[in-house]
């Protein structure tokens, strides 16, 4: 039984913290593509610039003597996701529509998301430095432990309070975006656009618009996600971009274009990430018992070193595009 | 006055023009084709209309409103609607999604359109929850078609309906046209099967160089001895 505690709070409880922010950051990133065929690099700037955003409400809320019974980090969520829309509209308005404008190539657009990521880690850089920073420097991360012995388990569970608030968050966000793709007028015509611009063009729905929404739905995700990974691990300037690769897999998993697509490979990749650092040493150390003297377990017996865990994400991508090579969800092949 | 008039129409894609001086005029009442050789400018006509190409010369009124180089989310609303060739449904959506799309202009109760478009297609009532590329090839021309109709058009055009469909749903899908014209909907038309779609036209247009070639009822094309040599294969 202490085992098997040991691997939910090792793997369920990390694994789904980790998936649920892969899968907001995807979500964004197959949003954009579905509708302006382009790979945003620079989603991760928008992660970090909305936690970088977030971190500063919560120091002033806190200045101004907020008080609150959850992090502030969460508390400052909502109006940061805001900014982060904000944000997201005025780097289309100002980077990439002037090129759409003018009919540039996908590629082009690529490569200018990646001048934006240089650009806007710069400027971070400029103002915060390149240290990082914590959330919970004033105030305490609440961590709940649940004891099990009563399942015979000597371990608690272990779960801290922004790990529950996360999911949750998460599960609302993806709710949410459910009932607008399904049910709203404009959801659908961002379907719409998604299956055949051109025919979405024709019936009248107004394409701009749609853009529009498309950035503020991807900013505010990306801020949310950005804020709680964040809050997850800590602030600093190479926050998202050093994940940007597993959100991509995530999305190219899933299906390109394809929102319950990104959903899904965000928990799949996640899940097997930390699946595979996980040190198996620990839960199979009862057969040490039973294992003759000189076929003992190691200490660490992890299938890949924590170093290594970035290429999880690649494997799942190519063995997924190799099966199914239009991913999961059959999201566009280009 | 014409519900929509085009006047020596110049247009095309940026390059050398394509359009050369086309002259169309429809009533509500009418169902105009046309017909024409491979690169004459037919669908680029349709398109000039609906906003897809730049005009550079002419004039085209709709309503005796100006509307050249309009974009279609402003021409939608005025009464206009078009049926492209391919690609001309949402694949990954329902049929009831599709026509939702069609209607996204209108503000105003739509589900009385839609019952209508059910009527007239009762297949479609049946696939409703169906996404639209699980469809056959006639009934994808269905939704097409009753996309365009849920803006509730005074004119409906549209790009080869009968392309790449079986003998059966020709005749099927020529029937719908004929009916949803005396609905009271205008009909302009580009069709590969001239002589088929020129039978039951009010006024057949032959385009030929991007430019009208003949211009008169469908009856007295099939009869000109010049355009059936030239253009009807005889």
């Amino acid at each position: 039984m202490t085992e098997l505690i040991f691997f939910i709070n090792q793997v369920v409880i990390a694994g789904a913290v980790l998936g649920s922010i892969y899968a907001l950051g995807a979500i964004g990133i197959t949003l954009i593509f579905g509708i302006l065929r382009f790979a945003h690099f620079a989603h991760s700037e928008l992660m970090t610039g909305g936690a970088f955003m977030a971190f500063l409400l919560a120091s002033l809320f806190a200045a101004w003597g907020v008080h609150a019974p959850i992090p502030m980090g969460f508390v400052v969520l909502p109006l940061a996701m805001v900014l982060g829309a904000i944000f997201a509209l005025g780097i289309d308005k100002g980077f990439y529509a002037p090129l759409r404008k003018r009919g540039a190539k996908p590629v082009t657009l690529l490569i200018a998301s990646i001048g934006v990521t240089l650009m806007i880690q710069g400027l971070i850089r400029l103002f915060f430095g390149s240290g990082s920073y914590s959330f919970f420097e004033n105030e305490p991360k609440d961590v709940f432990r649940f004891d099990m012995s009563a399942l015979g388990s000597t371990r608690p569970l272990v779960i801290t309070e922004p790990q529950i608030l996360m999911i949750v968050v998460t599960a609302i966000a993806v709710i949410a975006l459910h009932f607008f793709l399904t049910r709203s007028r404009l959801g659908k015509a961002m379907r719409a656009m998604a299956d055949n611009a051109d025919l979405a063009q024709v019936s009248g729905i107004n394409t701009a618009l749609v853009v529009r929404v498309t950035w503020i739905i991807a900013g505010a995700l990306a801020c949310m996600a950005g804020t709680m990974l964040a809050l997850d691990v800590t602030l600093k300037p190479d926050l998202a971009f050093n994940i940007i690769l597993p959100i991509f897999a995530a999305a190219i998993v899933g299906g390109l274009g394809q929102a319950y697509g990104a959903i899904a490979g965000g928990l799949l990749i996640g899940f097997a990430e930390t699946l595979a650092v996980f040190n198996w040493s620990m839960v199979l150390k009862p057969l040490n018992t039973v294992l003759p003297e000189w076929l003992q377990l190691p200490q660490t017996l992890a299938l890949v070193p924590t170093e290594y865990k970035l290429t999880v994400a690649f494997v799942i991508l190519v063995v997924t595009l190799l099966v199914r090579p239009t991913g999961i969800f059959k999201g566009a092949s280009s | 006055m014409a519900l929509i008039e085009l006047k020596h129409v110049v247009g095309g894609y940026g390059g050398a023009p394509i359009l050369n001086g086309v002259d169309i005029a429809i009533e509500q009442s009418d169902i105009g084709v046309i017909v024409g050789p491979n690169g004459a400018g037919k669908s680029t006509t349709l398109k000039a209309i609906f906003g897809l190409l730049k005009v550079t010369g002419g004039t085209i009124e709709f309503n005796g409103e100006s509307v050249a180089n309009s974009l279609p989310d402003k021409l939608v609303p005025k009464g206009l609607s078009f049926v492209p060739q391919e690609k001309n449904v949402f694949t990954s959506m329902t049929v009831e999604e599709n026509l939702e799309m069609g209607a996204f202009t209108r503000k105003d109760d739509f589900s009385d359109t839609m019952t209508w478009v059910y009527e007239m297609f009762p297949v479609l009532a049946e696939k409703r929850r169906q996404p639209a590329g699980e469809l056959s090839g006639g009934q994808r021309q269905m939704v097409a078609m009753g996309r365009a109709l849920m803006s509730k058009p005074k004119l409906l055009m549209l790009d080869e309906p009968s392309a790449g469909l079986s003998p059966r749903y020709v005749i099927e899908i020529f029937e719908t046209i004929v009916r949803v014209n005396k609905e009271g909907v205008g009909i302009l038309m580009v069709e590969q099967n001239a002589r088929q779609a020129l039978a039951f036209a009010s006024k057949g247009f032959v385009l030929a160089g991007g430019q009208n070639r003949f211009t008169g009822t469908g009856a007295e094309l099939i009869a000109d001895p010049e355009v059936a040599k030239s253009f009807l294969g005889g």
